[in-house]
């Protein structure tokens, strides 16, 4: 256990962020603050992905498969049901990504490494595939648009979403998720997780069925993507198959890189920088922002693998 | 029932895009057998071959000259990559030369947009011509970049198995440290593989423009298609990828008489996942170890 | 000719070599015993450059190699046959030799004579000279090894015990090999666990344990004194 201070100034730290993003749809302009819930959402998701990349040691570029299924999961729900309702969303989107898992999960425990992100890629571009010629269902390659739902917590509120409640009830979904995941990465769950990173076969040796553990990392990792895909399709009301081809899972490592492995803020600060950065170069150099984005996340993964958190990983998860 | 002559075009198409498929993947096979790198860069070489064709072609008018312009271009920035970027990661986690690889591709994808624009280019078939095949006009063309492909992979196959150079790139692919010990350059080696590699990439793009439209996103395609094949067939393992690269084409290419071509695809996707299942160090591999 | 300072070698955390120091004269024969583990195999990969000391100096011919590329080091004369041999078992006989042969500055002709010498050395080699190096027994693949290493024309081969595995009657055979070098001026730093043999072909001895040198000697003193073999290898 880490000394009392030190732990309190990271919940105070922690309370200040929160309640920063919390009052920034009062105090900031409309395109800042959508910028700002999307950088929850993204981050989201690649904080899902640093469970499997950060903490596990398992490289994956399926994570557009799990982010996708679960936004035309809740696509499927906000259509099929008039009106649509929140709650049936979550539960498809996350149906949809959870299944995937299933079969991610199945060959995380065969595959080592680099077959195992070529197969997360592979997978990821089968559900592209998929989506974008099964136009009568998914809508190919125009994708889905659809009504937002209402936000309906009984009892408390049953009203449409408004920008502010959205982006509350986005942060809510995100802090929420973050606490769980800690709470999960701190457990002696998640230090064996972290040993499986540092040395498998070793992990293996002590006694722990690293199989288990890993199809758990795999469903944990799938399911939060998938509840991010869920906020994305319920923020911007439309399902596009460009969402579940593999590139899109290369942002999310790049994210997970830039912003510090194995730290789960980092994949959100990481989030962040990436679309300030695209931001910024946007202003001079519109379309072309991967080029200086893409020369700084590659100087980053040859001089500062550890992320712009990476100092602080320790810090962080103890 | 299936035409029998369907069929055949379909084998005879099968192999020529295998070949093309072959030569992007012998590069990226012998790049990953010597230095553990998956060069997720691979297609964006192969597109930026592509557009070197397009653009020595229209200044020499000369389709080999752009053809030999292409592959000592791209092999020279493969040389130029592997140095800057790839020196500095050996023997670190094998997965950061994915990731670096990935953000390099990132990077000449984009100039690639930014430098040539999104409008496709096209490259001219250096001859036309065609010859009737059944009930088609079948270009002499497609012929012929199955025949220089493997030609290509034939005089790569004979510089491994001959000369000294072989000899260094077959040593240090077995054991890098022990070739080392005996006086070869292994830094150089791999450089020089890594060009390789690059420029045969090169060349697919250039030979393949003619056949479709040059544009920053082809390699894309490629690179998925390549990886499959070199999982399949083996990593590491030359001849295992050529078969592997015609075996895949051939069942897309088989697929497509059902499917929309886009949908093939799965088609090579799933003999990927099988293969993994079943024979996860390849299916042209003799025995597994 | 070679000389070792002081070297402290770690893998990892580990502690490995803790200020080891060794002389090699030109043309000597030097031995290097020890039990398992005490940091002989480690000793010549850190001299080869496989490994780099954290401390220490080692110098060839008055020149700094401290953490020199094992490549460069081939090529300046120093040849290392490691333990497990490593015969690259996908190339030919031939062309493991080859890996040594097919160097800068060494004429067609010097390159035949060179091959005739070893063929000549070790007709097992020339009779397979075709066939894959991964073919060969454990006794042949030991000559092939010592055989690729006299291609480099070195003027110190590290040997790393080079009768570990074989046969009691091959021994003889490789003392045979390492007088035949040593009259033709090469230097042998010898790591063996086998003592009647180092001590039969070296002229002097050091004696290894816990990663230290705890022990140098001429060979002849130490022939005759059984006490100090008995302490440090318990034969």
């Amino acid at each position: 256990m880490s000394p009392r201070h030190s732990s309190t100034g990271y919940w105070i730290g922690f309370a200040l962020i929160v309640a920063a993003l919390a009052v920034a749809p009062l105090v900031l302009p409309e395109f800042w603050r959508r910028f700002v819930t999307e950088i929850l959402i993204w981050g989201l998701l690649a904080m899902s992905s640093d469970i499997l990349i950060g903490y596990t040691g398992m490289v994956s570029f399926g994570h557009s498969a799990f982010f996708g299924l679960g936004m035309y999961g809740a696509a499927a729900a906000l259509l099929s049901v008039s009106p649509p309702n929140l709650w049936l969303a979550i539960l498809l989107g996350l149906v949809g990504a959870g299944l995937v898992a299933v079969f991610v999960a199945f060959f995380s425990t065969r595959l080592r490494d680099i077959y195992f992100a070529i197969t997360t890629l592979v997978f990821s571009q089968i559900f592209y595939v998929i989506i974008f010629t099964w136009t009568d269902v998914t809508g190919g390659e125009n994708g889905l648009t659809f009504r937002a739902p209402t936000l309906w917590i009984p009892g408390v509120i049953d009203a449409p979403f408004t920008r502010e409640t959205l982006h509350w009830f986005v942060l809510a979904v995100v802090t929420a998720s973050y606490l769980l995941l800690r709470r999960i990465t701190q457990s002696p769950f998640g230090m064996v997780l972290q040993s499986i990173r540092e040395n498998e076969p070793r992990t293996r040796a002590i006694g722990y069925h690293v199989e288990h553990y890993k199809i758990v990392a795999v469903m944990l990792s799938g399911l939060f993507a998938g509840l991010a895909g869920v906020l994305y399709a319920v923020q911007n009301r439309f399902a596009a198959p460009d969402f579940v081809f593999f590139l899109i899972s290369g942002e999310v490592v790049i994210f997970n890189v830039m912003g510090g492995m194995g730290t789960l803020v980092g994949p959100v600060v990481g989030a962040g920088f990436f679309f300030l950065l695209r931001e910024g170069f946007s202003r001079f150099w519109t379309e072309y922002y991967l080029i200086p984005v893409g020369v700084i996340f590659t100087l980053m993964v040859i001089f500062l693998p550890q992320g712009i958190l990476g100092f602080a990983r320790r810090r962080l998860n103890s | 029932m299936i035409p029998f002559e369907l069929i055949l075009i379909q084998i005879i198409n099968g192999i020529v895009s295998g070949m093309i498929l072959a030569l992007v993947a012998s590069g990226l096979t012998l790049i990953f057998g010597i230095m553990d790198v998956v060069n997720f860069a691979h297609g964006d070489l192969f597109m930026l071959g592509a557009y070197m064709g397009v653009i020595t072609l229209a200044a020499t008018g000369n389709f080999w000259v752009a053809l030999a312009a292409s592959c000592l271009a791209v092999a020279a920035l493969g040389a130029v990559i592997q140095m800057t970027a790839l020196r500095p990661l050996l023997g670190r986690d094998p997965l950061t030369t994915i990731l670096a690889t990935f953000g390099i591709s990132l990077v000449i994808q984009n100039a690639a947009l930014w430098y040539f624009g999104p409008v496709a280019r096209k490259i001219n078939e250096p001859f036309t011509g065609q010859f009737p095949l059944f009930h088609l006009q079948y270009p002499w063309y497609r012929i012929a970049i199955a025949v220089l492909s493997a030609a290509i992979i034939g005089a790569l196959y004979l510089f491994l198995k001959y000369g000294t150079y072989g000899i260094w790139i077959r040593a240090t692919t077995q054991d890098r440290v022990m070739a080392s010990a005996m006086g070869i350059p292994v830094p150089w080696v791999h450089t020089a593989v890594f060009a390789i590699g690059a420029a045969m990439a090169a060349a697919s793009g250039v030979l393949f423009g003619p056949l479709v439209g040059v544009s920053h996103a082809m390699g894309l395609d490629v690179i998925l298609r390549a990886f499959i094949v070199v999982v399949v067939g083996g990593m590491g393992n030359l001849g295992g990828s050529i078969l592997a690269a015609i075996f895949v084409s051939m069942l897309e290419a088989f697929a497509a008489i059902w499917v929309s071509p886009a949908q093939a695809v799965i088609f090579s996707f799933m003999a990927l996942i099988l293969t993994l299942l079943f024979r996860p160090t390849g299916l042209f591999v003799p025995t597994p170890k | 000719m070679l000389s070792v300072k002081n070297v402290h070698t770690y893998y990892g955390k580990s502690h490995i070599l803790h200020g080891v120091s060794i002389e090699v004269a030109r043309g000597e024969v030097v031995g290097l015993l020890g039990r398992n583990g005490v940091g002989k195999s480690t000793t010549l990969k850190t001299i080869m450059g496989l490994v780099r000391p954290a401390e220490g100096e080692i110098r060839f011919e008055d020149t700094s190699i401290t953490g020199a590329p094992p490549h460069q080091l081939a090529r300046i004369g120093i040849a290392w046959v490691p333990e497990d041999r490593r015969i690259f078992k996908l190339l030919t006989v031939l062309e493991n030799l080859r890996t040594g042969l097919d160097r800068r500055g060494v004429t067609e002709q010097r390159r035949e004579e060179l091959l005739e010498k070893v063929y000549r050395s070790f007709p097992v080699l020339r009779e397979r000279r075709n066939q894959a190096g991964g073919t060969l027994s454990g006794g042949e693949q030991q000559m092939l090894a010592i055989a690729r290493a006299m291609m480099l024309e070195p003027k110190i081969i590290l040997l790393d015990e080079p009768t570990e595995g074989l046969m009691p009657r091959m021994v003889g055979q490789i003392r045979e090999i390492i007088d035949v070098l040593h009259r033709e001026g090469v230097a042998i730093l010898l790591v063996e666990q086998n003592v009647p043999l180092t001590l039969g072909a070296s002229s002097r001895v050091y004696i290894m344990e816990k990663g230290m040198v705890r022990h140098h000697a001429p060979a002849s003193e130490l022939r005759d004194n059984d006490a100090v073999i008995h302490q440090y290898l318990g034969v």
